[in-house]
């Protein structure tokens, strides 16, 4: 506050000055950090070591690195950990969706058994959960559908036949997220105003109508963050089927390294493939989570849009000097 | 529940008498707590109500009861020649399904003190979800009638911003043209300018007492005497979970007969 005196050292009583809107009416010298340069030059050096040492240690062959990055079987690996990943979220989400509205209803036996789900599903490892799936040929050798205790049945198959690895896969990794999801969901809903369901209840909507047009649109933004975290676990966690042998990038990473005894290679392959798959998938969850806000609070413009404004901004600033 | 099911069952009357709402001996307790002990009151159509009395009285709680948000223990409550929240078949009570709930509020309209806008819709959007999804109206009628209640109550400019834009006093007009998107036959107001700054309550009156003119049948809770003074046909002063007294605006207000109306009416004016 020392600066203060200065600047208004006029004889006369402060006027509100009228300052031409953009025009800067405060010229200061900014505060100096020179922490901050100190921990960065710190940091930058360490990273450098780590860096070299990587990239001069012999017992990495980067051409390899360089030779697997795009291969056809590496590729095709990534395409099935995204489209598995797509498919377990969209589905894990309907179901979790589904589990969350089961236990906040108000019948007792809906929301028991929503209980139930979860409390298994969450309650032990997804990595046992996966190999049950995978090897469910060996509690159940047919399936078959009918009615229970008696002999009727509809049809009857092999389980092997039925369950593929790659379904397998989907029902482990989509019966597990769906209890995290619901539980999600759950917190979602109860963040929304109880006003919200009076208003829709005195303006004569359904319960289910309310739900969709009201309580869900707005438990979305609660919802969104959360569920991009989830959808990164998710693509990893796909890595995690290689122990039912599903193709995935993981698995095939491995499969070539079983045979070229390039292990640490690969497993750099496998790392850039999921850090760049990753990195993707924030994009949509950005966007998402300005849909949902909108109306709550104010929407600043998206990080293109701020590009395109700092270009004109440039641009126009040039023009200013050339004149 | 058991006293609803002993209350003797409700007179059918000629249809042309009966009150447009009727509540008789009307209770409801939360657990131990009793917060209404027996409400007798009627309102005719076209007629204006206001509820007053000081907070926890039970005046907000009879209020939500009319349109069934809250449940009564004891008593029944008749609305155009329906009773609300059940059905009456062979002389018994049978609870009603939500969707026919849902019907029988969609007669009646409410404007909350919180307006409870859909913070996600546009003034526009949350007008026209109702008559559109419920009522089934034609999507461009809605939105025709949605822009002319706008109008009506002064904020036809303002149909595209959310409520996140709008002043409190702007919000509950656009609360006021929801409900009344749906074209009720009753209005209850739950105290609809407390949570107003002083300054812009008064848009908020305006527009209820242009309601009230256009012959519309009106409850409202409210600590606006003045507003009760001048558009209520008849005011109602409750404490305790009973009617204290009603009548007449210049009776209740101008000569109160008992003590407790009168030493309400001096705290707040």
């Amino acid at each position: 506050m020392a600066g203060s005196s200065t600047v208004h050292r006029q004889p006369a009583p402060p006027a509100p000055v009228a300052v031409e809107p953009g025009a800067h009416d405060i010229v200061a010298v900014p505060l100096r950090h020179p922490g901050r340069w100190v921990l960065a030059s710190l940091i930058l050096l360490a990273l450098l070591g780590v860096g070299t040492s990587l990239w001069q240690n012999p017992n990495i062959d980067h051409p390899t690195i360089a030779r697997y990055l795009f291969s056809d079987r590496i590729v095709a690996g990534a395409v099935l950990t995204v489209a598995l990943t797509i498919i377990t979220m969209v589905l894990s989400t309907i179901l979790g969706i589904v589990l969350a509205l089961m236990r906040l209803s108000e019948n007792p036996v809906l929301n028991s058994v929503a209980w139930l789900y979860i409390w298994i599903f969450r309650g032990t490892p997804l990595l046992v959960q996966i190999v049950f799936w995978g090897y469910l040929g060996l509690l159940y050798k047919q399936l078959s559908l009918g009615v229970p205790f008696t002999d009727f049945t509809v049809f009857t198959v092999d389980t092997n036949a039925l369950i593929p690895a790659f379904v397998a896969g989907v029902i482990a990794l989509t019966t597990n997220q769906g209890a995290y999801t619901a539980e999600i969901v759950r917190a979602g809903m109860l963040s929304v105003d109880q006003g919200q369901k009076e208003a829709c209840y005195s303006l004569g909507m359904t319960p289910l109508f309310t739900l969709f047009k009201v309580e869900l649109p707005q438990a979305m933004r609660v919802i969104i963050p959360p569920m991009g975290n989830e959808t990164i676990s998710m693509l990893k966690d796909t890595a995690l089927l290689s122990l039912i042998a599903v193709a995935e990038l993981y698995t095939v990473a491995a499969r070539i390294s079983s045979q070229n005894l390039h292990q640490v290679e690969l497993l750099i392959v496998v790392s850039i493939w999921y850090l760049a798959l990753t990195s993707i998938l924030s994009v949509p969850q950005y966007h998402l989570e300005r849909h949902y806000g909108r109306g709550s609070r104010t929407l600043g413009p998206t990080p293109i849009g701020r590009a395109v404004a700092l270009v004109h901004r440039v641009r126009r600033s040039q023009e200013g000097n050339r004149k | 529940m058991n006293s609803i099911l002993e209350s003797p069952s409700p007179v059918r009357t000629d249809e042309h008498r009966l009150p447009l709402v009727q509540a008789r001996g009307v209770r409801k307790s939360y657990g131990q707590l009793q917060v209404l002990k027996g409400i007798d009151v009627q309102v005719d159509a076209g007629q204006v109500m206001c509820l007053l009395g000081p907070s926890g009285s039970g005046k907000s709680t009879f209020l939500r009861c009319i349109n069934h948000l809250e449940r009564i223990d004891g008593g029944r409550i008749n609305f155009d020649g329906e009773l609300i929240g059940y059905a009456q078949r062979n002389g018994k009570l049978h609870e009603m399904k939500p969707r026919e709930v849902a019907r029988q509020r969609r007669g009646i309209g409410m404007v909350f003190q919180r307006f409870n806008l859909f913070p996600h819709l546009t003034a526009l959007e949350n007008i026209i979800a109702a008559p559109i999804g419920i009522k089934r109206i034609p999507k461009a009628q809605a939105i025709a009638q949605a822009h002319e209640l706008l109008e009506q109550v002064g904020l036809g400019d303002k149909a595209a911003l959310h409520p996140a834009k709008l002043s409190g006093g702007q919000q509950q007009r656009v609360a006021i043209a929801r409900a009344l998107a749906m074209e009720p036959k009753l209005m209850l107001f739950d105290e609809p300018t407390s949570a107003l700054d002083p300054e812009l309550v008064g848009d908020v009156l305006d527009v209820m007492q242009k309601l009230a003119a256009s012959g519309m049948t009106m409850i409202v809770v409210t600590h606006e005497i003045g507003f009760a003074r001048n558009v209520a046909d008849e005011v109602v002063f409750m404490d305790g979970g009973v009617v204290v007294e009603s009548g007449s605006p210049a009776a209740v207000l101008g000569n109160p007969s008992h003590e407790r109306t009168r030493a309400f009416l001096e705290n707040v004016i």
